[in-house]
């Protein structure tokens, strides 16, 4: 019987942007790997009628677990914890037939709201209505730790481990102050690699640090959510995303020639994150960056190369990039697509010199980020001179690459001057929600303009 | 024994030489597959028919290829797509040295050393007037580095140029009147690669475009024609009593400088902005004037055509007639060898083109010898207009120095120069050149 999993995944296509032309001596090989996904068998949300040993099961196996936080502050405002429970029944309304899923209440403990068995539910009318009435139980009172929940979260995945897809949802209003910072990571680094997770972080007095460790590890999402009226939109659109995922565990693989470094591997679009500290080799010069779970979507990654120099009139294949789904046991991965980034040393100024605008692009998408990073944490240390030039290289930047999100979240944080020259004012009386959603989505990029 | 020529592209091997210094390959490796086999490299390796399967590939590429060791770090983990999976060398592509060879004209294109790939192009053909008498056809063309896909351009303009040539040539068409209908062609096909929809709509990119030169030998008559800075030069076998010539006058800005008197010659080459050239085949050229010649030679000798990767090493046609051997007419292939090796060893900063066409003067050809008529002028017909004089184009200038207006042979009765391998009455071409068998025509 053909692999049902394997004909609904997606087509995956990889395209490099690079200038290949290196002065003589040169070494250091940018290139930007645009990976795109298509045709997955995306069902738009409906059940798909395809497998008739298991009624109303999707496609794909695929678990999600809600975990919303249910510690004493969410009582204050009392809005939060109605915004959460709100929130989490409409999430439980975009679980798709068939997907198992779980709802766990989080303080300094991680409690089992739904089903409550130590395993997974899955889902269909009267599941769903279950769930939705347990929620009624979700009260507040207690700490936060979020390791717990992680940790709660892992346990229940365990219990079907024939599920590939594995999603969690972590929505919270508080710091994590009833267990370390170690103790977080610790939990943090024994849950990577077993399910991804997108964090929301409620109002304004949770920590953004704290958040976006967790979702850079779990490969998901962060983002604020001001005002608990907001949750129920928020919440469905994660859910529909997590839907949508039709392929988990794809890694990022790339070769390199002997004698070369990788000097770093980011994924940059559709956000900032960072992927160099999370190779694993993968045989001789190559090694494997996880990208988490695929749906149909397209995702830019920045790979920059030191290679070992030759003279002009060489070519060299600097990496090797593809895109490789895991198979189980010593099988070897499945190769999804590839890509090659090539170095080509010449003597023609007019070639070597010719910056490629996608990786100029994102350059100035990655500057633009940790400008803003760095310009609001000189302001929160009181170093406002500090603050004023970073947060305007940061407007300088939205402004001449048109990321039109990022400059407006700037505007409400600082007047501006001339968007040109980056010239701008601190503002009296900036809201924290405002601060803090500046900060929470900086990492937020906008692809080359076509 | 001892092995003297390479075995991937037959380049002539010092006994000390590891590796073939034209090629790359080792001289004691089997002929990679790639090097006979021009475009397998390119080739899908899915659909490639290896009797095993190749290992699998660690990297995430394809397969490994069997029996090929990386050119540059010998290793033998050369994937299928040509690049070494140590060192990632990228290993030698068809076009990287390319030979071809038929009775009666021989062609050698190489990557030389400093350019990453061979923007050059060109072929050679043979066919026969309707009379039935043998005509050979040799195009070579330069891909303009400034251009977008050079190597396109110029493959695309040798492919038009000589199928317009052939077909013209069978019709019984005037060899003159075929010439410049093939550039015409050439440069429309070149322009049309403009529209193609592959090139990056840059305002920094020019459109695809080349520089040409061909010759037609034919009953003893050569005809050539050109655009840009590509050359023709004519090398008697007997450089003493008979004097080598070029016969091209570059569309190049030294070569206007020289023309309008602005500059002397070695003043005006020695200018960074000698080689800017002022006529190409592609959609941004202006206008497209060909210049065309023809010329019946009375000595035996070689028609040489060329790039400007070999003539920059060996400008003046007394110079370059020093690299060519004396028995270019009857070994051709060795001859474009020979030429194309003095320029890699020169330097070899550009891709290196020649192709070397045997000719026999037409009186021996006819076997009856008129040496009256041997005494009249070297150039029978030294000009035909670049199209018609209303184009404005720069006329051929039939007193150029590069021209002698006075015959060299000296005297009516000069026998013509001994050649002892080669009888006067024999046929112009020897068909006794046979092409190396590893390297077929890549086309």
């Amino acid at each position: 019987m053909a692999s049902l999993a394997k004909s609904n995944l997606p087509r995956f296509d990889v395209d490099i942007f690079q200038n290949e032309y290196l002065a003589d001596g040169a070494r250091e090989v940018n290139a930007i790997v645009t990976v795109t996904a298509t045709g997955g068998g995306t069902s738009g949300g409906r059940p798909l009628p395809t497998d008739a040993t298991a009624p109303g099961a999707p496609a794909q196996s695929s678990a999600v677990v809600i975990l919303v936080d249910c510690s004493g502050s969410m009582e204050y405002p009392a809005t939060k914890m109605r915004g959460a429970r709100e929130a989490t029944a409409a999430a439980v309304d975009t679980v798709r037939d068939g997907v198992a899923f779980a709802v766990v209440a989080g303080t300094h403990e991680a409690k089992e709201v739904y089903p409550g068995d130590g395993g997974l539910a899955v889902a269909g009318p009267a599941t769903r209505a279950a769930a939705k009435e347990s929620l009624r139980r979700l009260t507040s009172g207690g700490g936060t730790a979020m390791g717990t929940w992680l940790a709660k979260a892992d346990r229940l995945f365990l219990s079907r481990r024939d599920i590939a897809l594995r999603h969690a949802i972590l929505l919270t209003d508080g710091k994590n102050e009833h267990e370390s910072a170690a103790d977080l990571d610790r939990a943090i680094a024994q849950v990577t690699g077993h399910f991804t997770a997108d964090c929301r972080g409620v109002g304004t007095d949770w920590r953004v640090d704290e958040l976006r460790k967790i979702s850079s590890a779990l490969l998901g999402s962060v983002d604020i959510v001001a005002e608990p009226s907001g949750l129920v939109d928020d919440f469905r659109s994660m859910m529909e995303n997590a839907m949508g995922k039709q392929v988990a565990d794809v890694a990022l693989r790339v070769w390199t020639p002997a004698n070369a470094v990788v000097k770093f591997v980011k994924q940059v679009a559709p956000s900032m994150e960072d992927l160099s500290g999370r190779r694993t080799e993968a045989g001789p010069r190559a090694g494997d960056y996880p990208t988490g779970s695929w749906g149909d979507e397209s995702r830019d990654y920045h790979v920059c190369i030191e290679v070992p120099a030759a003279g002009v009139g060489n070519v060299m294949l600097a990496a090797r990039i593809s895109l490789v789904l895991p198979q189980p046991g010593e099988a070897s991965p499945e190769v999804l697509s590839q890509g090659l980034v090539k170095a080509v040393w010449t003597d023609d100024l007019a070639s070597s010199t010719r910056i490629s605008p996608q990786v100029a692009h994102y350059t100035g998408q990655a500057e633009l980020a940790s400008s803003i990073q760095e310009g609001l944490e000189a302001q929160r240390a009181g170093d406002f001179t500090r603050a004023t030039a970073k947060l305007g290289a940061a407007v300088r930047i939205a402004h001449a690459t048109g990321n039109d999100g990022t400059f407006k979240l700037l505007q409400k944080v600082v007047d501006v001057v001339d968007p040109k020259e980056g010239t701008v004012r601190f503002r009296k009386d900036v809201s924290e929600a405002d601060s803090k959603t500046l900060e929470t989505r900086s990492t937020k990029t906008v692809r080359v303009k076509k | 024994m001892q092995q003297t020529d390479c075995p991937s592209c037959s380049e002539p091997l010092d006994p000390e030489d590891a590796f073939c210094g034209s090629c790359g390959a080792g001289r004691d490796e089997p002929v990679p597959v790639a090097a006979s086999l021009p475009g397998s490299w390119v080739a899908d390796d899915r659909a490639g028919t290896a009797p095993t399967a190749p290992p699998a590939p660690r990297s995430g590429g394809p397969g490994i290829a069997h029996g090929l060791v990386c050119t540059h770090c010998g290793a033998a983990q050369v994937a299928t797509d040509g690049y070494c999976e140590d060192c990632g060398g990228a290993q030698p592509r068809p076009r990287d040295h390319m030979e071809k060879v038929l009775a009666g004209v021989a062609g050698v294109s190489d990557r030389g050393v400093r350019h990453h790939r061979n923007e050059d192009s060109f072929t050679v053909a043979a066919t026969s007037l309707p009379g039935g008498a043998p005509a050979v056809v040799a195009v070579v063309c330069d891909g303009v580095s400034s251009s977008d896909r050079p190597d396109e351009a110029s493959e695309t303009a040798v492919d038009s140029a000589s199928e317009s040539l052939l077909t013209a040539l069978e019709r019984g068409v005037d060899p003159g009147a075929a010439m410049r209908a093939a550039i015409a062609d050439a440069a429309r096909a070149v322009a049309a690669l403009a529209e193609d929809g592959a090139s990056p709509a840059r305002p920094d990119i020019n459109a695809p475009a080349c520089t040409y030169v061909s010759a037609i030998a034919a009953n003893g008559r050569i005809t050539i024609g050109w655009v840009g800075d590509t050359r023709a030069y004519w090398i008697p076998d007997d450089r003493v009593s008979a004097e080598p010539f070029r016969l091209t006058q570059d569309d190049s800005w030294a070569a206007r400088m020289v023309e309008a008197g602005l500059m002397g010659e070695a003043e005006a080459y020695a200018d960074p902005r000698a080689h800017a050239i002022t006529g190409w085949l592609g959609a941004d050229a202006e206008e497209v004037v060909p210049h065309t010649l023809d010329f019946t030679p009375h000595v035996p000798g070689v028609l040489l055509i060329c790039t400007d990767g070999l003539w920059n090493y060996a400008e003046a046609a007394t110079d370059l007639a020093h690299v060519v051997r004396t028995d270019a007419r009857t070994e051709p292939l060795a001859a474009a060898r020979t030429l194309v090796q003095f320029a890699i060893q020169a330097g070899g900063h550009d891709n290196i083109t020649v192709a070397v066409l045997p000719v026999l003067p037409a009186t021996d050809l006819a076997g009856t010898a008129r040496p009256d008529e041997r005494t009249a002028t070297l150039l029978d017909l030294p000009v035909i207009g670049a199209g018609p004089a209303a184009a404005g184009g720069p006329e051929y200038d039939p007193h150029d120095e590069t021209l002698p207006d006075l015959p060299v042979i000296g005297s009516p009765r000069a026998p013509l120069p001994p050649l002892p391998p080669h009888p006067p009455a024999a046929p112009p071409a020897p068909a006794a050149v046979p092409a190396p068998p590893d390297h077929p025509p890549a086309r």
